[in-house]
């Protein structure tokens, strides 16, 4: 790898979790310890978890940090070089070489090729343009299992060597490392490949007090009784097994919906009203209502399993 | 890296290759990246240290359960609080901290007191103790019984070839959970009653499991410290081996217990929606899809700046339709609670799956899957409710074949993927193979998947071998792995 010389970003751990609860977002040990170190080994790191439990949010909330710019790339099925990496403006190219045919004496075939496949005929897309950064960034490529496994390979060379080969231009190869972020939902296994060029955090759902920490953060005016309401009944909702489990972001539209109603506290009624916006499917809902019943033998049957 | 190695890479070193042992693909690079990463955090700190590694060697989250294994025998002797062999009696520690505090709201007797600690404790003593701390949630005071529980009920002496599940089977039954669990119930009951503020349902669904979280670590401390225990007297390798179970990804269908059955019903929706977008792409050479005209430019050079050779993308996907033919007969029923769940997840993320399940006869199940939110429920319906049985209800694909074709075989079209699963062991009947023939002709593919190791095909009673020559492959699917190489193939 060449040797940018750029500085690390954080004094410690501790730093690094301090400044993201600054910017609003609460991480635990092992989020802001990954952060350091990818910070500290120059690595990229793979984002993995369910959909809503801040993983996007994570890049985002370094960046502001950090004060760096936040390039992002959002994949999708079929996402392709000429929309990740550069394209070639071709409406221009053809203007010159139009420009070109039939005048004698112009410029040879060779130099009319040198000349449109220059720098003033790129376009740069999103992991081009952090590579090329001269100021901070934090390049997030986001949702990367969306992508096919071929589509990967894009990926490596700035991965590993944090550089863009362009066949018509050459190298071009970072002024600084930037701190790069992929997330990934695990609709698919990434391929062996990137990840061994990657720092791996799982983040998983958070566990009670740092989802009240983060619903009191997130929703102004939010009284201490309700989040902890709120946290403890998502908790009890993850641990049946639903279709689609509650996430941050639907225990926060929740605890924002009880606040706008008025809610002080939860009681089966109003539970029942509103499961709505934390469970997306009609059988998740019917499920939860039953367990949450007065069905003494529906209860029995739970038992939390392990993590 | 020096010839001298420290004791701390030693064990490093040791650690990654039981990693290996127990199935993680660790490259030489994050073998490298872990070394260095330990570099930069302080290595007293046990929580740090093990992210520093978890998050260098283990890049999949399935494979998180293996780590902390693995991890929990390496360094469970490591850092301050964990030191075993000097038998510490913490717990008589924490009794006199909570008595220089003034009696913390522990109604009664004062346990612990009179010095000799924890050991000296009474076991109606420790009961109650037990009782306090989960109803507090006093993690210290949890941690430090779990200690003095094992030491009292597990029953461990050196050198005994016992495994730990027998001890913690031991110490947990002296503890009586489940009736711990419920006095702390009715106490809440009773205090909320008291207070005339009676529980609801919602309430009392909160508390109760808000208890048994806390009974979970408390199994958890007790779990660790008799691992603890087992690895301060057999050696760090000799625990680990014991220890070393598949990993979800290798664990065989036809014998996975129900605990690991639930675990791999949850590994199947990803790989299936994988499935789903393997089959749903086009064969790279088809139809054509939008121009590119990058490559139109570049190709144009050549013609002298004419775009004289229009170039173009890959075509968009298509909507597969499937037909799972799926054998449900006794000998391969524990693999066909598994495949019910696979066609479970299947259909749920393909709009055009039709299931069919056979022994001698063969029925459509495809409206047992829809709609249905719970897997269980839609298994025990075929279970009861299709009719598969001809005769005897033993094994004849050739019949089961027979009938299907005629009952379903026009409706298999050049979309249609079929996926036939089951060991082919066929009780010496006709094989009718032409019916997989005539499949191969009218659909776009043919697929086999066989539960059985590749070594017992054709043997005995099973002819795989004579329905994979139409086929257009034959796969052996006993775990995971397997089936994602299936999927894999599908590109
Ligand atoms: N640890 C956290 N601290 C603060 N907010 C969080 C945290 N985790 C999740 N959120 C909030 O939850 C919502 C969903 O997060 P997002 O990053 O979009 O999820 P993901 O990318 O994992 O699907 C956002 O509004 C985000 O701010
Ligand atoms: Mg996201």
């Amino acid at each position: 790898m060449t040797d940018t010389g750029t500085e690390p970003r954080f004094e410690s751990v501790g730093a690094v979790r301090d400044g993201l609860r600054d910017v609003q977002y609460l991480a635990d040990e092992g989020i802001a310890g990954i952060v350091y170190l990818a910070d500290r080994l120059q690595k990229p790191i793979l984002v993995e978890g369910p959909a809503g439990t801040g993983k996007t949010q994570l890049a985002k909330s370094v960046a502001e940090l950090t004060g760096a710019r936040l390039i992002r790339l959002q994949c999708y099925e079929g996402l392709d070089e000429s929309k990740a990496l550069f394209e070639w403006n071709y409406k221009k190219q053809l203007l010159r070489i139009q420009a070109e045919r039939g005048e004698s004496g112009g410029p040879s075939w060779d130099e009319v090729e040198t000349d449109i496949f220059s720098d003033d005929f790129l376009l740069t897309r999103p992991l081009l343009e952090a590579i090329r950064a001269e100021d901070p960034v934090v390049l997030l490529i986001d949702e990367v299992d969306r992508v096919e496994v071929e589509t990967e390979a894009l990926l490596l060379e700035i991965l590993s060597d944090y550089q863009v080969s362009i066949p018509e231009l050459g190298t071009v190869v970072a002024k600084q490392i930037p701190l790069v972020f992929l997330t990934s939902n695990n609709t698919r296994e990434l391929s062996e490949a990137l990840k061994r060029r990657c720092l791996y955090l799982h983040v998983d759902y958070p566990d009670m007090d740092r989802e009240k920490e983060i619903v009191l953060t997130k929703v102004p005016g939010v009284s201490d009784a309700l989040a902890d309401q709120v946290a403890r009944i998502v908790r009890s909702l993850r641990q049946l097994e639903l279709k689609k489990s509650p996430s941050v972001s639907e225990s926060l539209d929740w605890a924002r919906t009880l606040l706008l109603l008025g809610v002080e506290t939860v009681d089966a009624e109003t539970a029942s009203s509103t499961a709505n916006i934390l469970l997306k499917y009609q059988s998740d809902i019917a499920k939860a209502l039953k367990e949450f019943s007065t069905d003494q033998n529906a209860a029995k049957v739970f038992a939390p399993g392990p993590k | 890296m020096t010839d001298t190695r420290s004791p701390m890479l030693e064990l490093l070193s040791g650690f990654i290759s039981e990693l290996r042992e127990a199935g993680l693909p660790v490259s030489l690079t994050e073998n490298l990246d872990a070394m260095e990463a330990i570099t930069h955090i302080p290595i007293e700190d046990r929580d740090a240290f093990k992210y520093a590694l978890a998050a260098t060697l283990v890049k999949n989250h399935a494979h998180w359960r293996a780590f902390e294994t693995v991890f929990e025998v390496y360094f469970s002797l490591r850092g301050g609080h964990h030191a075993i062999g000097d038998d510490t009696d913490d717990l008589a520690q924490l009794l006199d901290d909570m008595e220089g505090e003034g009696d913390q709201g522990n109604e009664g007797e004062g346990m612990g007191r009179g010095g000799g600690g924890g050991d000296a404790l009474t076991p109606e003593e420790l009961a109650e103790l037990l009782y306090q701390a989960l109803m507090q949630g006093n993690d210290a005071l949890l941690r430090a019984i779990a200690r003095q529980a094992v030491r009292r009920f597990a029953g461990m002496e050196p050198g005994r070839p016992v495994g730990g599940t027998y001890y913690l089977y031991r110490t947990l039954r002296n503890l009586d959970l489940d009736a711990v669990l419920d006095k702390l119930m009715q106490q809440t009951r009773d205090k909320a009653e008291d207070q005339g503020n009676p529980l609801s349902p919602l309430e009392e669904r909160l508390e109760e499991d808000e208890f048994r979280i806390r009974i979970e670590s408390l199994k958890k401390e007790i779990e660790a410290e008799i691992r603890r225990r087992l690895v301060a007297d057999r050696g760090v390798e000799a625990m680990a081996r014991t220890l070393r179970k598949p990993l979800p990804e290798d664990i065989d269908f036809m014998h996975a217990s129900r605990e690991e059955m639930v675990g791999l019903r949850k590994a199947l929706y990803p790989l299936t929606r994988r499935l789903a977008v393997r089959l749903a792409r086009k064969r790279r050479h088809g139809r054509k899809g939008p121009l590119d005209f990058r490559s139109t430019v570049r190709h144009s050079l050549s013609y002298g700046g004419v775009p004289a050779e229009p170039k173009f993308r890959y075509p968009r996907p298509h909507k597969p339709e499937i037909f799972v033919v799926a054998d449900i007969s006794g000998s391969v029923a524990a693999f066909a609670r598994f495949t019910l769940m696979l066609v479970y997840a299947i259909s749920h993320q393909f709009s055009k799956v039709r299931a069919f399940v056979f022994i001698d006869g063969v029925d459509e199940v495809t409206s047992f899957f829809e709609g249905v939110e719970d897997v269980t429920e839609a298994v025990h319906r075929v279970n009861t409710e299709a009719d598969v049985v001809w005769v005897d209800g033993h094994s004849d694909y050739g019949h089961a074949f027979e009938a299907f074709w005629e009952k379903y075989g026009k409706e298999i079209g050049p979309k249609t993927t079929v996926m036939i699963l089951g060991d082919a062991r066929n009780n010496y009947h006709a094989s009718q193979s032409w019916v997989v023939k005539e499949m191969q002709h009218r659909a776009r593919h043919v697929y086999w998947l066989n539960p059985e190791p590749r070594s017992y095909w054709d043997t005995g009673d099973s002819i795989v071998g004579e329905y994979a020559t139409f086929c257009d492959g034959t796969f052996e699917c006993r775990n995971l792995r397997q089936l994602e190489k299936f999927v894999d193939h599908l590109a």
